[in-house]
């Protein structure tokens, strides 16, 4: 029981890393239709930054300066690479993102090297807050819970309750009609766009210390976050977040417990045969929850696309 | 003109017929001579590995080209279709089955079939992301299931074979590289082939039709659903021939041959050689697999090169060099296509200065940051100096520069001679 | 980096295009591992040493035979499968005999695989692969092949080592083993239940798991578990980026006991796990360096660290490679035979630098040698790792672990 809620805490901290990722993925999906491939990169590039920023000005300066260096470089390239690669089609852009996150990966390599890096948690946040049943709960983590709940409610205010979001909404279902009421469209979705990279640069400096600091970082959760959004619902912010924290405790709970496909097929009466050593099947009889935790999201984004193309928690069509 | 036209339609099918063999002919020919020239087995295996990739991106782009399907998992066909080769290549050398090595790859083509049927039975029925979404889902699931299934898969160790094994075929026991290449020849040659052939088939055209307006093709009668289907599997199929291919070739199957890193790859090499096009593959599988394999043994920094030279065709030419090459088409019909020559190899030379200067600046940036403190010395392009020297920064730069000026300045000329190669005359008639 | 350039440019130059001739002055050895990709840092790494041995121990030694010189070519395989098995041939063609290969047992098994083919079509080209790093006992044991010598002790020698130093440890007495799923992490598994078992009937096994390579994102659910069930001590075959997560982890949400791990240093995880993984963090490993052995060892390693500033020194066994393949070229009397070469290394024994004895045996080709396990610490640290004060102090040695273990090796020999 102790463990239960130790868990829930751990797949919170998880699914709302992924919300901080998603969202501003999810956010550029609903504007420009084009699902960036490079979104996992810019989070990536939010840890690198981070971690040079705070070699000189600790971490609470690369918090604010390194989602702010991202976000800008976000912005020029919507300005440079995608507005121009936009009027070649969705397949052309998508590619285009394909390419920019090989790109910011072998950069990344070419100036921090192939290494892990080393950066650290802050000093003020590195103690156990407290311990359910002698699990550790980090400050950090309760830290990261809190960033990621101001961010999602950050957010949510200003769409729905500021002019700038009014507008933002409304230039991405009606951008023609946002235009000639003397609104600058582009500006807007450079503007978001920058935002939503800032966001995964956030979410980067955040997450850098405790999951690690390394080229492969992108790689390692870029195609989780289409999962996320997919499963969500495409270009839905709340969607994401169910979505999210879903996923986060489901990958959670997979790795925590060890049900294995054996006990499940002795529980409804399917033997086990005794040798399996030649037999073809041993594998089918040695996969364990944990064993396939990780994959269990893709299963999920596939199964929902089979049977709810617009998403889990999206009502009506897109 | 008038009198020559019931000529020409005497002759016409006689001709025509010759005339669209011709490059078939030439290709044989090509392949036929190709390692006479380039005998070392090292090279013989760069052009075994070349021919997969081009069956593997033509099989590719029979869903991305032709289908409008954007698939981020297709390797695993070609992954599936090697391990089931390497399978049945063991039974042989197990059993002694009288099965001539080389129908295996028949083998690896169906187990691609029979997995595009069970995949394509829901994914195809709606394009768009929802499909290249299930693409990248099922791609993972089935990259996971390689590492979990051992017994099939052989995990990350793989699952290997020998070829020599099996029957000899009219003597040949393929002990050699080029024995293995003139078989892995014929086969580029026969699924080229029949994959031209099946964008020449109504089923082909309705493929094109769907990828452009599926509502429409629905009007004309074609269930939209089952196009893609059928696209989808005979893709699977060829996916797998490749696979079965790079069995005999490297006689392994690892489990990396079906990882996304595999699939992003071959959507790389379509897009880069031009999906439009049913030439593109086959130029973009050529060109990476040179670009990869050439830059990779000269410098570190290959990926990083490829990475730009992608961005940059998606940027400036999203129809890849195929369409490059094509876009040459209007000044070649007008015969004047001899007026672009000139221009071209005026502007070549700084193109390629400034593009080796860049990489100049990368390389030496790269040795700065990551040579051993102290070791200042590099080499490069035959010039061995100082890498922290301001006056190699400064030659390396200011040449750069100059070229990148030179360039600049030459461009009114060359847009010039592309307007004048692309009029007609106004002399002539 | 520059002597890199060099090498690759020179070897593959001729290589590309045109068959050349093996020089009667040079040996040529291949060094194939990644050298681009995210495992290039080690790979990188492994090829200065080599570098750096080659030169050391062979070359600036008068050379082999009657003064030939050994030249290492380094070949990036992006640690796939199908790219060494492209530069075996682009090797082979250029006059190459000698592979050196370490970085995954799934490439090691392949080229293992690809060699014993080779080697029987073209009599005239026959290569040795002479394996630094790649430690699946099954290379050894069912894969084993007289073509393939071993030079680091494969698992179950440094699971022999480290259960020995863990049943002499009575405070422990449940363990945890948590591995990757693949060959090795399921054979560092095996071999670590059955080994305890034998050794420490009472420690129990509190769990026994594997977990996908590199697609756990958070380890935090398993650091749960792991401190949950009560377990004194971890044993994880763990590397890379997975090695580090699995560490930080347990260390940041509670767990006290000891980490015994097969891969937790250099390429920046010694850096990274600094102050936090002190006390916690042992690795088992050949190769003595803190304290240093013998007044030779710590010139090597100091010259090293002159030759190539800020890089780690962790790999001891690669001048022991170089310094095997020069005693047995000698003895052979030939570089070219390498079916005469094999015979010599087979039964060699040499003193080493590092501590103890070198004794390749005969029936499997495994390299008998002392095994250490080290702890991770910043005290009395010679040889430090990744430019941190941290570095690996030998704690306990196990001198010529395994010379007598069982092999279920039954090699095919020419």
């Amino acid at each position: 029981m102790d463990l239960l809620l130790v868990n829930l805490i751990d797949g919170l901290v998880t699914g709302l890393l992924l919300f901080m990722l998603s969202a501003g993925l999810t956010l550029i999906f609903s504007m420009m239709g084009v699902l960036n491939f490079a979104h996992a990169s810019f989070y990536m590039l939010g840890a690198y930054f981070g971690y040079q920023i705070s070699l000189y000005m600790g971490f609470w300066m690369a918090l604010v300066c390194a989602p702010v260096i991202v976000g800008f470089l976000g912005a020029v390239v919507e300005r440079y690479g995608l507005r121009r690669v936009h009027q070649h089609g969705h397949v052309a852009e998508l590619i285009f993102t394909f390419g920019l996150a090989l790109l910011i990966e072998e950069a990344v390599q070419f100036f921090w090297g192939k290494s892990q890096v080393p950066f650290m948690p802050p000093q003020a946040l590195d103690f156990a807050l407290f311990s359910i049943a002698g699990n550790a709960v980090p400050a950090y983590k309760v830290f990261m819970i809190f960033v990621a709940i101001a961010i999602f409610a950050g957010l949510l205010f200003v769409l729905t309750k500021t002019r700038i979001g009014m507008i933002i909404q409304a230039a991405l279902s009606f951008p023609r009609t946002v235009e000639a009421l003397g609104h600058n469209v582009p500006l807007i979705f450079m503007c978001v766009f920058g935002v939503g990279t800032a966001l995964a640069a956030v979410a980067g400096v955040i997450a850098g210390p405790v999951l690690g600091t390394f080229p492969g970082m992108a790689f390692a959760l870029g195609s989780i976050v289409f999962v996320t959004i997919v499963v969500g619902g495409l270009g839905s912010l709340s969607g994401a977040l169910y979505a999210s924290l879903l996923i986060g405790w489901i990958t959670t709970f997979a790795a925590s417990y060890d049900v294995g496909l054996a006990d499940i097929l002795n529980a409804i009466g399917v033997d086990q045969p005794l040798d399996m050593r030649n037999s073809p099947w041993r594998d089918f009889w040695s996969i364990t929850l944990s064993q396939v935790g990780p994959i269990l999201p893709y299963l999920l984004m596939v199964l929902t696309l089979i049977f709810r193309p617009h998403g889990l928690f999206r009502k009506g069509g897109l | 003109m008038t009198d020559t036209t019931p000529q020409m339609t005497d002759t016409g099918p006689m001709g025509l017929r010759l005339k669209s063999a011709m490059p078939w002919l030439c290709a044989a020919l090509l392949l036929l001579i190709l390692p006479q020239i380039f005998s070392a087995n090292a090279t013989i295996t760069l052009m075994n590995q070349m021919a997969i990739t081009i069956i593997f991106a033509l099989a590719y782009n029979m869903l991305l080209g032709q289908g409008g399907m954007l698939s981020f998992g297709h390797a695993v066909f070609m992954g599936l279709g090697g391990v089931f080769a390497v399978h049945v290549m063991s039974y042989v050398e197990a059993f002694g089955a009288p099965l001539p090595l080389p129908l295996l790859p028949l083998f690896g083509g169906f187990a691609g079939l029979l997995l595009a049927c069970v995949i394509g039975s829901f994914s195809t029925r709606q394009a768009g992301t929802v499909f290249a979404m299930i693409s990248l889902g099922v791609g993972e699931l089935i990259a996971a299931c390689s590492l979990i299934f051992v017994t099939f898969f052989g995990g990350e160790t793989g699952v290997s074979a020998d070829r020599t094994y099996g029957l000899p075929v009219f003597g040949v026991e393929f002990l050699r590289q080029s024995e293995v290449y003139y078989l892995i020849a014929a086969w580029l040659l026969l699924s080229v082939f029949l994959m031209y052939l099946y964008t020449r088939t109504p089923m082909g055209r309705m493929a094109n039709a769907v990828r452009d307006n599926p509502e429409r093709a629905e009007f004309l009668g074609y269930s939209a659903r089952w196009v893609r289907f059928y696209s989808f599997i005979f893709s699977g199929f060829f996916a797998g021939i490749a696979g079965g291919l790079f069995a005999l070739n490297y006689e392994i199957m690892t489990s990396e041959s079906m990882s996304l890193v595999q699939s992003g790859k071959i959507l790389l090499i379509t897009f880069l050689g031009g999906m439009g096009y049913f030439v593109g593959p086959i130029i973009g599988a050529i060109v990476f697999t040179l670009l990869t394999t050439v830059l990779g043994r000269y410098t570190e920094l290959s990926a990083l090169y490829v990475g730009t030279v992608f961005v940059l065709t998606v940027m400036y030419c999203p129809r890849g060099l195929a369409g490059l090459l094509m876009m040459h088409e209007p000044a070649y019909r007008l015969g004047k296509l001899r007026r672009l020559v000139a221009p071209y190899l005026k502007v070549l030379i700084p193109v390629l200065v400034a593009t080796l200067g860049c990489a100049a600046l990368f390389e030496m940036l790269f040795h700065v940051r990551h040579a051993p403190p102290g070791d200042h010395e590099m080499r490069l392009y035959w010039v061995t100096f100082d890498s922290h020297s301001p006056i190699a920064w400064g030659i390396v730069i200011g040449v750069t520069l100059l070229a990148i000026m030179t360039t600049r300045a030459l461009i009114p000329h060359i847009k010039d001679a592309w307007h004048d190669a692309n009029t007609i005359d106004k002399g002539a008639s | 980096m520059n002597k890199t350039m060099k090498g690759l440019c020179g070897a593959v130059a001729g290589a590309l295009l045109t068959t050349s001739a093996s020089y009667a002055d040079t040996i040529k050895i291949a060094f194939i591992d990644p050298l681009s990709g995210p495992f290039a840092a080690t790979g990188e790494n492994a090829y200065h040493l080599f570098q750096y041995a080659v030169d050391a121990v062979v070359n600036d030694q008068g050379g082999v035979l009657d003064g030939d010189t050994f030249e290492l070519i380094g070949l990036d395989n992006k640690i796939s499968a199908t790219e060494t098995l492209i530069h075996l041939q682009t090797a082979i063609d250029d006059g190459v005999r000698y592979i050196v290969q370490g970085q995954s047992s799934g490439v090691a098994a392949a080229l293992i695989d690809a060699i014993s083919k080779h080697n029987r079509r073209n009599p005239d080209q026959q290569v040795l692969f002479l394996n630094y790093a790649a430690i699946d006992p099954a290379l050894t044991n069912e894969a084993c092949s007289f073509w393939h010598f071993s030079f680091d002790a494969n698992s179950d020698l440094k699971m022999d080592a480290l259960t020995d130093v863990i049943a002499q440890s009575p405070e422990l007495t449940s363990g945890y083993l948590i591995n990757q799923d693949y060959s090795f992490g399921r054979a560092v598994a095996a071999s670590a239940t059955a080994m305890l078992a034998d050794k420490r009937p009472d420690i129990t096994i509190a769990g026994d798991e594997v977990h996908p390579i590199g697609q756990v994102k958070d380890f935090t659910p398993y650091a749960r578990k792991i401190v949950s069930s009560g377990a004194d001590f971890v044993i994880t075959g763990a590397w890379g980026a997975d090695m580090y997560g699995l560490g930080t982890a347990l260390i940041s949400n509670g767990f006290t006991g000891p980490i015994y791990t097969y891969y937790a240093a250099a390429s920046g995880i010694t850096a990274g796990f600094g102050e936090a993984g002190k006390g916690s963090l042992f690795i088992v490993a050949e190769g003595q360096t803190n304290p240093p052995v013998s007044e030779e060892a710590a010139q090597y390693v100091s010259d090293f660290k002159t030759a190539f500033p800020g890089e780690n020194f962790t790999l001891a066994r690669t001048s022991n490679v170089m310094r095997m393949l020069a005693a047995a070229i000698n003895e052979a009397g030939t570089a070219t035979d390498v079916v005469a070469v094999a015979n010599a290394l087979e039964g060699l024994e040499i003193e080493n630098p590092f501590g103890g004895t070198l004794y390749m045996r005969p029936d499997n080709h495994q390299l008998i040698q002392d095994v250490h396990v080290m702890a991770h610490t910043d005290e009395d640290i010679v040889n430090a790792l990744d430019g941190s004060p941290f570095g690996l102090r030998v704690s306990d040695t196990v001198a010529a672990a395994g010379r007598d273990a069982a092999s279920s090796c039954e090699m095919d020999r020419p």
